[in-house]
């Protein structure tokens, strides 16, 4: 059985500030190699939080599948 | 969240900013954020230096978001683009060059010009300070760095209060050559990051 949650995705004009990272209350989101942010979508809880403070406005809450057994 | 020693850097910027209002010549302090960040993106691929060490990031961040000096909206989308930020970085980077020419001017036997130049336009008169134990392309160079470093100061509070706290770090220079150094030491990484992005991920 699988339903959906929300998770952050990273738009491709991430400046890589890490911003998000110092606001995410799951500690889901790292700065890959100084280039861009990246989710760990396991980790991730879908509040928004990231969403809110990105100074670029790059990421958008998406609705993912998710498998619960 | 636990603080770190780093959380703390921004006293150093205010500090910085502050002691050049009473003598120039700490400008030359300034090339610490120019030269830490360049290292560590050439010498480790990282952006570490924005990430967690940059007090003029963490000053923005305490004033417009602890502070509340910040209208918090969304910059518009051309402030992120690539050629805004790499156009305004080819600009900042001109007008730095222009200004070590005019530090070689002084070196080469031209008088000093006493005056910081806010936004690359308005000379502000800046007498009251004794250089007169350097040498001169020594005080020259430290009245052009400081007008680099307060016009950088200056813009970052524009975006500040109109934007969100750290609309600065979308198009700071420093910001876009490290993530451009990082980028070009990860290539293929880059690469494949773009090439499987879509518009929403696959879900
Ligand atoms: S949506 Fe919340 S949990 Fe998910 S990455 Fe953003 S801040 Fe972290
Ligand atoms: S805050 Fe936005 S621009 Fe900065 S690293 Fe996170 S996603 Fe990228
Ligand atoms: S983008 Fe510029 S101001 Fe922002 S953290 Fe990096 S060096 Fe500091």
């Amino acid at each position: 059985m699988s339903c959906s949650k929300n998770i952050a995705y990273i738009g491709k004009d991430c400046v890589a500030c890490g911003v998000c990272t110092k606001h995410c209350p799951r500690a889901a989101l790292t700065i890959r190699k100084g280039m861009y942010a990246t989710v760990d979508y396991d980790t991730c809880v879908g509040c928004g939080k990231c969403s809110t403070v990105c100074p670029a406005g790059v990421i958008e809450m998406v609705a993912k599948e998710v498998k619960v057994v | 969240m636990k603080k770190h020693w780093y959380d703390y850097l921004w006293i150093f910027s205010s500090i910085y900013l502050i002691l050049g209002l009473f003598n120039i010549l700490f400008a030359w302090l300034g090339l610490i954020c120019f030269l830490v960040p360049l290292m560590i993106s050439v010498v480790k691929g990282s952006k570490a230096y924005c990430n967690r060490f940059c007090g003029r990031g963490q000053l923005f961040e305490l004033l417009g978001g602890k502070l509340g000096l910040s209208r918090k909206k969304t910059p518009p989308k051309f402030l992120r683009s690539k050629w805004f930020r790499y156009g305004f970085l080819t600009f900042f980077m001109t007008m730095f060059l222009l200004m070590l020419y005019n530090t070689y001017l002084v070196f080469a036997g031209a008088s000093l010009r006493e005056a910081v130049t806010l936004l690359w336009m308005f000379k502000l008169p800046w007498q009251w300070t004794n250089t007169a134990f350097v040498s001169p392309w020594v005080a020259q160079f430290a009245f052009g760095f400081y007008s680099v470093m307060l016009t950088s100061t200056v813009l970052g509070l524009v975006t500040m209060i109109a934007f969100k706290p750290r609309s600065w770090c979308v198009y700071c220079p420093m910001g876009t050559m490290t993530q451009g150094i990082c980028t070009l030491k990860n290539r293929e990484e880059a690469k494949t990051w773009k090439k499987g992005h879509k518009k929403s991920p696959s879900c």
